[in-house]
């Protein structure tokens, strides 16, 4: 555990000792900040839901571009060889990366509760923000993040170019993002199969305010299946 | 300290070791010797832990690389070929990580980080990004966390390439003097840095282990060169196929060549000779045939023959392959 969180630690640091930070995160709460606040007076309703309905998408591009350094450029440095050399097995260089990502994400996301307080002194006078929707909105779009993090992960592990890490990853992103949008073209059966596979559908069941298992186990079994990847990639780069 | 049996690797269709054997006591300072591509980084990495051969076991204190690679690389201090590192970080930072994810308790990581700066001469630049240093701190960088677990073994890829002959002086004297309590295996394709560092040598050539002795002994069994200026002692002309046979004659002479001689009336020759030292039989034969030796000079054969005639072109290989190679 210790090498994990040493991994991640590094990462982590690194991330935001270089300009890279500041670009992806700002980006994102320029766009997602615009988006979200172009609607909300228009729509009049207090809530973040203009803001969890774009996110989702935003994660999709966001995501890999957290991701795509964190593999490749250790492959692509060598450095990756040293750390090969340490005492660290395969899953916990993956779980550390992982874990820097995720909090980097964490971070590009505290930045965004402005949102809630500053729509919650919108409030009218008389009505009480609901901030159950919030609260669970903010849960989903960690869990969907993790899951795509995992993915872009495994992304960067397969090149040792940055680039490469990134298109993969946004076409993993993509795919399991919009997959159950084709599902009106199709058959009902196969409709609903892919319903189930998309981080949109469970994204939404949560931000409605429920956390059902299934959507909880759902996440965690793309972020696990991500992490898995990743790490079998990895004992193959190291022969 | 170090055993390796019958280690194998094969990358698709390409057999990068085929059969490697040998065994690296305690505290020797090994020299692997080859030219690019022989297999000398495979070797090593196998040995590092996180290559795991085709076939054939490498240990490390009697732990199997393989079965236990955590275990063994806890042992073990790498130096990686072109010495990665992370540029964006800090000297001190770089070292305090590398003491972290090695498992050195908190309590003894700033002794010991502090130990192997002072053994690489790191104090100067500790503050300073990795990306700001110049190639010699680099590889001193690389050697302290290498050594920061205080391993008993290093293995060390090649850890003067690129340097300057200054900085390779000082990289040597570190490996020398750290050689002094550790076990070292170093790769490297100059000659001259195993003569100057090493205690033992072996050539690796296509993967296959060619020689394995002490840098000084190696090729002395080749025997080696006599070359010899003569002059008449009688003022009689000299004529060269009347001395030659003189010559080959000379018990373990095993060939002889014309050479530079030195003005009219002396002649020059080349004597190969094997294994004994054939400077007295000659001189008795001068003597006996009227002959005065001006100048007797011997070469031995050197590393960088010995070297090339057992990792020489296509050709050579081919013939070589079934000699027994030379071994200790």
């Amino acid at each position: 555990m210790g090498t994990t969180l040493a991994v991640a630690r590094r990462e982590f640091r690194s991330f935001f000792n270089s300009p890279v930070a500041y670009i992806v995160i700002g980006v994102f709460l320029v766009v997602a900040g615009w988006l979200y606040f172009s609607t909300l007076f228009v729509a009049g309703q207090a809530s973040l839901r203009g803001f969890f309905s774009i996110a989702p998408v935003l994660f999709v591009v966001f995501a890999p571009a957290v991701t795509m350094r964190l593999l490749a450029e250790e492959r692509k440095s060598g450095t990756l060889e040293l750390l090969f050399s340490m005492p660290l097995r395969d899953w916990e260089l993956v779980a550390g990366k992982f874990l820097a990502a995720l909090g980097m994400v964490a971070v590009g996301l505290l930045w965004t509760l402005p949102y809630p307080l500053t729509v919650a002194s919108l409030t009218a006078e008389g009505a009480r923000f609901d901030w159950g929707p919030v609260v669970m909105g903010y849960l989903g779009l960690l869990l969907m993040a993790s899951s795509f993090l995992a993915l872009g992960l495994w992304a960067s592990a397969l090149s040792r170019n940055q680039i490469v890490g990134f298109i993969i990853g946004l076409l993993l992103c993509f795919a399991f993002y919009f997959i159950d949008k084709f599902a009106v073209v199709l058959p009902e059966s196969v409709g609903e199969l892919l319903q189930y596979l998309s981080v949109d559908y469970h994204f939404a069941n949560i931000a409605r305010g429920v956390l059902d298992t299934r959507d909880l186990l759902f996440y965690l079994s793309l972020t696990a299946v991500g992490l898995a990847l990743t790490t079998r990639t990895l004992g193959n780069v190291r022969q | 300290m170090i055993r390796i049996e019958g280690l194998t690797k094969s990358y698709g269709a390409t057999q990068a070791l085929r059969g490697v054997s040998f065994e690296v006591p305690r505290g020797q300072v090994v020299g692997l010797l080859g030219p690019n591509g022989a297999g000398k980084s495979t070797t090593m990495k196998i040995l590092a832990g996180f290559v795991t051969p085709t076939s054939g076991t490498a240990r490390v204190n009697g732990i199997d690389v393989s079965v236990d690679s955590v275990a063994s690389r806890r042992l073990i201090g790498y130096l990686p070929e072109n010495n990665p590192l992370y540029e964006e970080m800090m000297v001190r930072d770089f070292l305090d990580f590398v003491a972290e994810v090695r498992g050195i308790p908190r309590d003894r990581r700033a002794e010991r980080i502090r130990s192997a700066v002072e053994r690489c001469g790191l104090r100067s630049v500790l503050g300073k990004d990795i990306h700001q240093l110049s190639k010699g701190y680099r590889q001193r960088v690389g050697l302290a966390q290498a050594i920061v677990h205080d391993p008993d073994l290093l293995i060390l890829d090649e850890p003067t390439t690129g340097l300057d002959p200054n900085q390779i002086v000082e990289i040597r004297g570190l490996i020398k003097e750290l050689g002094r309590e550790k076990t070292v295996i170093l790769s490297t394709h100059i000659l001259s840095e195993v003569q100057s560092t090493c205690s033992r040598v072996l050539i690796i050539n296509d993967g296959r282990l060619v020689a394995d002795d002490a840098p000084e002994r190696l090729g002395s069994s080749e025997g080696g060169t006599v070359t010899v200026v003569l002059a008449s002692r009688t003022g009689a002309p000299l004529r060269p196929e009347v001395v030659r046979p003189v010559l080959e004659r000379v018990p373990g002479v095993t060939g002889v060549e014309p050479a530079e001689a030195e003005g009219s009336g002396t002649l020059g020759f080349r004597l190969r000779y094997g294994a004994e030292d054939i400077r007295r039989s000659l001189f008795e034969a001068a003597v006996s045939n009227e002959l005065c030796l001006l100048e007797v000079k011997r070469q031995h054969v050197s590393l960088e023959e010995t070297f090339r005639k057992l990792t020489g072109g296509e050709a050579r290989n081919t013939q070589d392959e079934n000699k027994p190679p030379l071994a200790a």
